[in-house]
This record gives structure tokens, sequence and C-alpha cells, in this order.
């Protein structure tokens, strides 16, 4: 399966054993832009499946009134570009109601999933990683997977998590990534990073798109080819690097991070959204104060350039492996 | 649960089937004509070509709500109809040059076209004054052009080349001139901010209005009411534009959506009545000072809603072909010409070829340079240098055992277009 597939699966997984659980958005009843929801109206039937006029406010309203029943909402936003007009909706309303009801009231039963990142010639619109925007709204979760096995056990977890919970999914990995993924009910815990490569020398933090730019950054580091090996220091090739995969945006594994920061002593940390306001920035800032006295070098962060996502080159404007071999033997060498 | 489907299942189901199964029922509950051939020629023909001559234009070219219909009487003149019919094939063409080039390959992203809905672009500009403001979504090509921009511009643009109206860093939905606020790429988003523009012309006392334009997907959008509502409450000269292109709404009749504010529904495929739509409108809220209007022009577009989307989702193939075959705005205009006598078929061929010929020579110039290295820093802040990686120089990261670069295929770094990163910029 890849991603699309992977995302449609838990859908299915989750209608198949929850009779409230509704899928709704803009085109959605048509298998939606990602092919995400293919076929679910067919298998479901459309009143469980069914398309929503272009009003992201309202869809996101819509939810939260459903999910504020008890129904099990589903709500696709076409792009995460489009999610900012479903703002307010979310973070003053989702995000707050169960602490403003004196917990007579949530919604932990609304699930956003949305496309975000760069797709390679998306531009202003269509290519923003906006998750950054989210991590003041307490109430809210936000969880970014990195393949297929990741998009269904974390959709999985996200539409059953007690609270209302941003489900961004990586739009180029939509088909670029295969992986061989369980057709049993699985779910995947929210709220925790994964260690993908564990290491000693640095910590390489990221989520989404980005992991795998990093995991080539890495090859790059430890095995240059000859025409970069003047470039890289002799000193690189046994450094041993820590991936994690953050998955969880908000809340975020403090524990695992720190724990590991604390081992390696270095951070670097990859995002696609820009650093200002940034995921990043966020993280860096913990970190230095729980681990100041383990850090061998600054918190580094590699991320898009603070900028609109220009139409051509969006390849330089996302951070690629070479941005995060710099940014490594930096802080390596530091 | 179940009462709520069967609620939406009512409201959503039957108009859609309607709409797949015939087109022409389709239409006609969308309530006025959608012809482009039933305009007639009232008495003679001047000799000369500036004369003003009058057309009368068929009875079910208008619907209104709160207000009158427009006349069905239209002063011309012979010049002003073939420029009409060029522009509209020039529009077409460059479309059409887009779509060959997003084809290629050459144009990447987001790109919309707005073949087919030709009569509405130059027809507003046919009745609206040089100074008015245009705003649009994202079916923006053909307004950057009228209102003052060039073919060459616009697809330079779309190419992402420096030759591109917004320096080629926008693309297809970032277009924009003095009058023309641009397209916008988030829907409804433009609505609001041309009731905006609309307060600023009649703060100032400009004898001007803004037209604010949308789709009919773009109308159920909460903020498209809340602009209705401002423009209404402080009597603004905002004309709000529905392109309806086969809408689905629980209100299709779009002209009746603002409340308090009158409408007029339009033969959008008449380039004659929808100049003459706008005109009134013009008159409405300029030289009335009346307020807001809505101009509902009912519409089709051939292509799909962008050049990923086959077209064919909400309508079949016949529907489209059928269309473009009867309903046909530039074919409407010259069969007027030949049947009256204003152009030979000859005549209308020489036209079609200068429009060719107009948007062949602004591709080759639009292709020029791509502009990498200018916006990215203030002016007197840029670093010494800037450096990319060329294509030649890519082989060196694809020789490291990359696995993972692999996986994310050529669109993980861009390999294909030969570039692969900026070292040092912002560093
Ligand atoms: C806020 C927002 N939501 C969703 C989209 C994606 N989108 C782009 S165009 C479109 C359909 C708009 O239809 P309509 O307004 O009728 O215009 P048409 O394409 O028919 O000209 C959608 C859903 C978007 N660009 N912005
Ligand atoms: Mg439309």
């Amino acid at each position: 399966m890849n991603v699309y597939q992977a995302v449609r699966d838990a859908m299915a997984t989750a209608m198949a054993k929850d009779d409230s659980a509704v899928v709704f958005g803009e085109d959605v009843a048509f298998g939606g832009v990602f092919r995400c929801t293919m076929g679910l109206a067919e298998e479901f039937g459309k009143e469980r499946v069914f398309n929503t006029p272009l009003t992201e406010q309202g869809i996101a309203g819509f939810g939260i009134g459903m999910a504020a029943m008890g129904h099990t909402a589903i709500a696709e936003i076409q792009f995460a570009d489009y999610i900012f007009p479903a703002f307010d909706q979310l973070v003053n309303e989702a995000a707050k109601i169960r602490y403003r009801s004196g917990n007579s009231f949530n919604v932990g039963a609304l699930t956003v999933r949305t496309p975000t990142m760069a797709v390679g010639h998306g531009g202003l619109y269509h290519s923003q990683s906006p998750e950054g925007f989210f991590m003041g709204a307490a109430g809210l979760k936000v969880v970014i997977p990195r393949s297929p096995i990741q998009a269904k056990g974390l959709l999985l977890g996200s539409i059953r998590d007690p609270n209302p919970v941003i489900f961004m999914e990586p739009k180029i990995l939509y088909r670029s990534a295969v992986e061989q993924v369980p057709i049993d009910d699985y779910e995947l815990p929210l709220g925790k990073a994964e260690i993908l490569v564990p290491g000693q020398d640095l910590t390489l933090l990221t989520w989404g798109t980005p992991v795998y730019h990093c995991e080539t950054a890495m090859h790059v580091l430890s095995n240059p080819a000859p025409e970069l090996e003047s470039l890289i220091p002799q000193s690189m090739r046994g450094v041993k690097i820590e991936l994690i995969d953050l998955r969880s945006i908000l809340p975020w594994d403090m524990e695992t991070i720190v724990e590991s920061v604390n081992r390696t002593g270095r951070l670097v940390i990859v995002h696609e959204a820009g650093m200002t306001g940034g995921v990043g920035g966020e993280i860096a800032s913990e970190i230095q104060k729980r681990c100041f006295l383990k850090l061998n070098a600054p918190v580094r962060r590699v991320t898009g350039w603070d900028v609109p996502v220009g139409l051509q080159y969006e390849k330089f404007h996302i951070p690629d492996a070479i941005r995060v071999v710099d940014a490594m033997i930096e802080t390596l060498t530091y | 649960m179940a009462s709520l489907a069967r609620v939406r299942l009512a409201g959503r189901a039957m108009p859609r089937t309607h709409l797949a199964s015939s087109p022409a029922l389709a239409l006609s509950r969308r309530g006025v004509a959608t012809t482009a051939d039933t305009t007639q020629l009232q008495g003679a023909l001047p000799e000369s070509a500036t004369e003003p001559f009058t057309l009368k234009l068929h009875e079910d070219s208008f619907q209104s709500y709160l207000c009158d219909t427009p006349s069905l009487d239209v002063s011309i003149t012979k010049d002003e109809l073939l420029t009409m019919y060029k522009q509209m094939q020039t529009m077409r063409r460059m479309e059409m040059a887009a779509d060959a080039l997003y084809k290629a390959k050459m144009i990447r992203g987001f790109c919309h076209l707005a073949i087919g809905q030709e009569a509405v672009s130059v027809g507003m500009e046919h009745g609206i004054d040089p100074n008015d403001r245009v705003i649009t979504g994202y079916r923006c090509h053909p307004f950057a052009v009228l209102r003052g921009g060039t073919i060459k511009g616009v697809l330079g643009e779309l190419l992402g080349r420096q030759a591109g109206m917004s320096n080629g860093k926008g693309g297809s939905m970032h277009i924009f001139t003095p009058t023309f606020f641009g397209g916008n790429g988030i829907v409804g988003a433009q609505v609001p901010v041309g009731a905006g523009a609309a307060f600023a012309q009649k703060y100032r006392g400009e004898k001007n209005c803004t037209f604010a334009m949308y789709g009919d997907g773009a109308s159920n959008q909460g903020q498209v009411f809340e602009a209705f509502n401002m423009a209404k409450l402080w009597n603004l000269p905002t004309i709000f534009v529905c392109e309806n292109n086969n809408g689905r709404s629980s209100n299709t009749q779009y002209f009746t959506r603002g409340d308090r504010i009158p409408g007029i529904q339009v033969n959008g495929m008449d380039i004659i009545a929808a100049t003459q739509a706008v005109k009134y409108a013009r008159n409405w809220a300029v030289d009335q000072d009346n307020g807001p209007l809505l101009l509902e022009f009912v519409t089709y577009r051939y292509g799909g809603h962008s050049m990923s989307d086959p077209g064919t989702t909400y309508r079949t193939r016949e529907e489209v072909q059928r269309m473009r075959s009867t309903q046909d705005p530039i074919r409407g205009l010259q069969r007027y010409l030949e049947e009256w006598g204003i152009a030979t078929e000859q005549d209308l061929k020489k036209l079609d070829k200068e429009a060719k010929a107009e948007v062949d020579k602004a591709v080759e110039e639009a292709k020029a340079l791509k502009d990498l290295w200018t916006d990215i820093y203030y002016k007197g802040t840029e670093p010494t240098s800037m450096r990319g990686r060329e294509r030649e120089e890519v082989p060196l990261l694809l020789n490291a055992p990359l696995t993972s670069l692999r996986r994310l295929g050529v669109s993980g770094l861009s390999v294909e277009r030969g570039w692969c990163r900026v070292l040092g910029v912002g560093a």
C-alpha cells in the first residue's frame, strides 16, 4: 500500500467498526483530490461519505457540532493551505470546548485530515506546512505520518483519540512511499516520537517528507561520493547519527528528545515550514533549557526560508539532504 | 445520524443526477437562455464601421431580482463587434497555448483555464471603464491581459519566467495590473477585498466601481456573504460577479443570494448580453449610486477544473461536446458577424490567424530566462555571492547509496530540472 491507500484503509477500518463515523469534505465522495477517499462512498453509502460545499470554516464548525453530539467526524480540508479559513473554528472552538464547558462537552471524536508540505511545484497555496500555527492551540493534537504503515496506525489512533486531532499528510508521499501495511485494525500511539536509527553523536529530529532527506543526508555524511569526499571531513565517516521521527507535533514527545540529546549532546531539527515561528524554535528552546549542560553545540535548525513558497525552485526552498549535511557537519565540528 | 443523512441526501442527490444526465435541462434549470446565436439585427446596417446600430437580445437573456432587467436593445458598432471577436479568439488561443505548455511539462503546478467562458471576460471589458477595478479567483488569465497586461506576461508567469507579470514567482493564480487585483488562489478570499476596493473608490469620490468575481463554488464561502452585507450596509459600488459554470448549492439562483442586494442573471455565453449587463451594473452602481449589485453569468467551462482534472467528474464528455458545438460564444459571434454581413468567413479567418500569430510570438518570448536570484534579500542587503548547482553537479549526490532519494522519485530532489540546491543563501 502507498500512503493514500493506507489513509483510505484507516478510514474504512474506522467506519466499519464505528457506525457513527462519517467522512466529509470537498469532493471526498468522488475520491478526493489525492484519492484518499476512493470508493468509500460506494462502500459505506453516501450518507456517511459526502461532499460539502466549498466552505472550510463551515466544514470545521460542522464537524465540531457533529463531534459534540458524539459522532466520529472525519473531515477533510482539501489542502493544508486552505485550513486558514477554518483556523478560528479549530483554535477557538475545537481546541477550547472541553475546557470552557467544564468538560460537559468535548469534540474528541473530530479528526481533520489535510494534505501538507511541498509537492514539487505547488507554489504559494499548495505547498505550505502550517503545523507551527497550531503549536499554541492547547487542546488540539497535531500528527504527521511519514509512511503508509505509520499513516494507517496514526490515523486510527487520531480518529479514536479523545481529543480533536489535525492529521497532516505529506502529499508528496501519497504515491511515492510504499510499504506492506497490515490489513488488521491497529493503532500507533500519539505523542510518541520514534527513533528510526539509533546513534550517539548527534540527534537529527524531523517529521514528514524531510525524514527521507535526513536519511539521505546520513548516507552522504558516512559514505560520500568521490566528488564530495573533499568537502566532508574524514572525521565524519564513522559518526553515529540518531534519526528521530517526531510524528506527533502537538503534544511533542519531550521525554524521548531530551533523553536522546542528553546522550548525543547535539541536535539538528529539520522541517519544511519557515524558521521563524516554526515548530523547531519551540523544541530548540525547551531542549536548551533541559539539556543545557549536556549540549556540545547550539541546537541547529534546517528549515524552509522565511518567504512565501515561490512557484519555481521549490527544491531550493525546502530543506534538502545537502543542507542537512551542512548543518550536521557544522554542529559536529562546533 | 440516519436522519441527518436523509436530510443531506434529499438536498443533494437530485440536482446532480439531473445535471449529469441532461445538459439542456440542467441549463434551463439555471434560468436564462445560454444560446450564443439568438440576438437579432434591428433595421439596416450602417456603412461606417464606427456608426452605432441596434441589436435586439433574446428575451430570455436576463432574469432579475429586486430590480429591472437590462434593456434588450443594444447599441453597438461593427468595429466593436470585430474587436470582441478578435479578443475572444486571442484569449482562447492563449489558454490553448497554456494547455499545450502544461502538457509539455513546461508549465508546472496548478493551472486553471477559462476556455468556453470568453464571453464573460471580454464582454466585461467592453462594458466597464478602464479605471474600474476587477478582482477575481484563480481562473484569471484573460482578465489579466484585458486589464492592461500582456499575453507574454501571463504565459511568462505560468512558465515561472522573468517575463511573467509577477516575475515568475507566483504562477497561474498570481497575476496583477494596476486595475486588476489579481487572481487569488484562496477560493472566496478576493470577494471582501473587492468590497474594500469599492469603499476606497467611493471614499475618494471616484466615478468607478469594483467587480468582485467568484465562482459558483466560491459563492458558498462565508466571507462572500460577509462582503455582501458590508457592501449593502455602506452602499458601496461593488458589483459581485458570479461566474456560474454549473454550480451545485442549496440555492443555485446565484443572482438572488445577496438578500437585499438586487441581482441579474445573464446569458454568459452571448457576449452582447454580457456586455449589456455589465453596462447596466456600472450605471446602477456608479451613475445611479444605487450600491452593490449581483451579476450571475451563466456560462460553461469546456475543460476540467484544472489541468490535472479531466473535467468529467460532474459532467459527461457528451455534454461538454454538445455545449462546444451548439453554444460556443465565439462561434455564436462569428455567426452574427457573417449573418449580418459585417464580416466574411475569410475576414474572420484572417483575424483567427492574427490571434494565433500573436499568441505564438508571445509563447516564444515568454520562454526567456528564469529568475532565481532576485527578491530573496531586501535591496542593499544581499550577500556578496549566491551560489547554485547545475545539472552536471547532481550526479555527485546520486552516487551515494540514496535509497531514500529514489523512494521519493524525481520529485524528492529536483533531478529532472537539473537543479539541486542553493548553497549559502540565507545561511
Ligand atoms: C479556500 C480554498 N478551498 C479550496 C480550494 C480548492 N479549490 C480550488 S478551485 C475549487 C472549486 C471552485 O469552484 P468555483 O468557485 O465554481 O470556480 P470554477 O473552478 O468553477 O471556475 C476548489 C475546491 C481553494 N483553492 N481554496
Ligand atoms: Mg464553478
